[in-house]
């Protein structure tokens, strides 16, 4: 079989692996639960009786495994199960279900991730390619001190200056991003504004001191060098030589950025109270409600791991000594 | 026995042989005298730190916790940086703030260097099944982003400083398990860890006294990167109030308590946050002279 199908085909079973592995790892944090949850759930009034109710509704009387399946089976038919948010009006009332919290929020996360990452994506790699090729210039030199600083400071530091700067001290965007289903687009896209500012910075940072990395790495082997030596115009070097060998080491910049995205969503939603994933994790993590925190955790970590496999393809179908095998 | 052996380019510098030997601070002068003028800005800071941490009761004017007057006033002599959302001194804050941060995130940091390296000495010169099995642990474990591991964690546990050191320790571990495996890995075929086997020498001995001191540089260097990761994970957790909980001072949970007053265009939030911004790129700074120092490589990346 070609190499390049076996090779990616690898992969996407380790990806699987790794998924079903965290899976577990995810569901059996609630083994772990102390013993007194259910009345630190329910508060300290909670009798005996409905301590032993609450137990069964989660389950807790069946052995793990099963419910491990049940789990899992449900989660990929898009139930995630019910939060316990509700579970304190035991017996009477329903209780909501943890998808029926997420889904509105998962697409206002992915508006937020996405139109970051449309942004910081072309914007940090033009600037990385052109701080590696003015090597040492005052440019470079300038972008990289500006972008160690901003990778070293928290993102809530970046986010408040910017809120105090553009928001409040000159209001030109909207200091709290409080969009509801019905916004329309340009509304949406302006009240994002200032998050997506923040990730930006950033994510710009890191992925141009990455992007700059690689370049200079790749510019440094004996094969660039030889087509310099002959005489080949810049340009046909760049594209012809270099550009080939870049895809999987950009690829991999752009995944691991995308990735730490997704963590640095959580901060930026809590700053400017955006109703997205994080700011669902952080609320459920503080109210102690699992199935929200299992169900939030198994999606960015879905992500993050979705992600870095598809720079390992990226890298693969792109290497050229694979496609062109000798 | 142990010999300094050259692991990735790391190399010692023969020190220059003084005819009389100079004091310890002298040295450390001489050190800090050839140091470029980032990484000199980065010592002062640390040191600034570190003084009023371990000096913070006689340099804060009120106590931690004491309520002093009403709630949000602004700057003045009495309090230069106003009170907080309870009527505490902001400035006595800030100052029992570097002594609570700092100190839980140097804790964090050395919990998870003292399980992280331990496991991956062993797992290098045990190797076999116990390396495989280690490993294969931390890339699970690496699979899920930090944060969101110990967001999970904490609503398992619930959030107590205990919790989140033990917690933060032990999933920052799995990056210190990688480079200490990495590095070992490259000693423990060396002749002298052989001899040493042959001699019939403790597996701790070989762990402490024959590897350990070779992979020492890169792990005193990342020493300084997982601070400052850590420092920067557990202040995150604290904005997000899951972190180090009240009355305890912290920096990332008193920008939390004060982030209404941005909206009124008062700067107060951003000083707990620029204290937390200045000590990383102090860290950051002195971290990517000694790099540079201990192996003599360009700093790229």
């Amino acid at each position: 079989m070609n190499p390049i199908v076996t090779t990616v085909l690898q992969r996407v079973g380790l990806g699987v692996l790794t998924l079903l592995a965290v899976s577990v790892i995810i569901f059996a944090m609630i083994e772990m639960l102390p013993g007194d949850f259910a009345s630190a759930i329910l508060g300290q009034t909670a009798t005996p009786e409905t301590v032993a109710a609450f137990q069964r509704s989660i389950g807790l009387d069946k052995p793990p495994v099963t419910r491990y399946f049940e789990w899992i089976g449900g989660v990929l038919q898009g139930n995630f199960g019910e939060s316990f948010s509700s579970a304190g009006a035991l017996g009477g009332g329903h209780a909501k279900t943890v998808a029926s919290l997420i889904g509105p929020r998962l697409s206002n996360t992915l508006f937020l991730a996405g139109f970051t990452a449309l942004i910081s994506v072309p914007l940090s790699l033009a600037l990385g390619l052109l701080a590696a090729l003015y090597r040492n210039s005052i440019f470079d030199r300038t972008v990289n001190l500006v972008t160690l600083t901003t990778i070293s400071v928290p993102e809530f530091f970046v986010a408040y200056i910017l809120m105090l700067i553009l928001a409040v001290k000159f209001p030109i965007f909207y200091s709290l991003a409080n969009v509801s289903p019905d916004t329309p687009f340009f509304e949406r896209v302006a009240r994002t504004a200032l998050p997506a500012i923040s990730l930006m910075l950033v994510i710009v940072a890191h992925m141009m001191r990455m992007t700059r990395a690689a370049i200079i790495n790749l510019l440094a082997s004996p094969y660039i060098e030889m087509a310099k030596l002959k005489g080949l115009a810049p340009s046909s070097v760049i594209l012809r030589h270099a550009l080939p060998n870049a895809w999987a080491p950009i690829g991999t910049v752009v995944a691991l950025n995308l990735a730490y995205l997704i963590v640095g969503v959580v901060v930026a939603e809590v700053v400017f109270v955006y109703p997205g994933i994080g700011q669902l994790m952080v609320d459920s993590v503080a109210a102690r409600d699992i199935p929200v925190v299992q169900a939030c955790a198994l999606l960015f970590a879905m992500a993050y791991i979705l992600l870095n496999l598809l720079a390992d393809i990226v890298g693969i179908v792109t290497n050229p000594r694979l496609l062109h095998p000798r | 026995m142990t010999e300094r052996v050259d692991i990735a380019g790391v190399e010692e510098r023969p020190r220059p042989t003084e005819p009389a030997q100079p004091g310890p601070f002298a040295t450390m002068w001489r050190v800090f005298a050839r140091m470029p003028l980032s990484a000199q800005f980065g010592t002062v800071v640390i040191l600034a730190y570190v003084f009023v941490a371990v000096f913070a009761p006689w340099l804060a004017p009120f106590r931690e916790s004491q309520i002093v007057g009403a709630q949000f006033e602004p700057w003045s002599a009495a309090f230069p940086f106003g009170t907080d959302q309870l009527g505490r001194d902001l400035l006595t804050r800030l100052i029992y703030g570097a002594r609570n941060t700092i100190g839980i995130a140097v804790l964090t940091t050395g919990l998870a260097f003292l399980i992280g390296g331990l496991l991956g000495l062993l797992a290098s010169v045990v190797g076999g099944w116990l390396d495989q099995a280690l490993s294969r642990c931390v890339d699970v474990l690496m699979a899920i982003p930090l944060l969101i591991f110990a967001l999970v964690l904490l609503s398992i546990f619930g959030t107590s400083v205990f919790n989140l050191v033990l917690i933060i320790a032990v999933l920052d571990s799995t990056r210190v398990f990688r480079l200490a495996r990495a590095t070992a890995m490259n000693v423990v075929v060396m002749e002298f860890v052989e001899t040493a086997r042959l001699q019939g020498e403790s597996l701790l001995w070989i762990m402490t006294r024959e590897v350990l001191p070779n992979i020492l540089p890169p792990l005193t260097a990342e020493f300084g990167l997982r601070f400052c990761f850590v420092f920067l994970t557990i202040s995150a957790l604290s904005f997000l109030g899951l972190g180090i909980q009240p009355p305890t001072a912290d920096w990332g949970s008193m920008v939390r308590e004060n982030a209404t007053l941005i909206a009124y265009g008062d700067p107060t939030p951003l000083l707990p946050a620029g204290a937390i911004a200045l000590l990383t790129v102090a860290v950051n700074f002195v971290v990517d002279w000694f790099l540079h120092k201990t192996s003599g490589l360009r700093d790229e990346a």
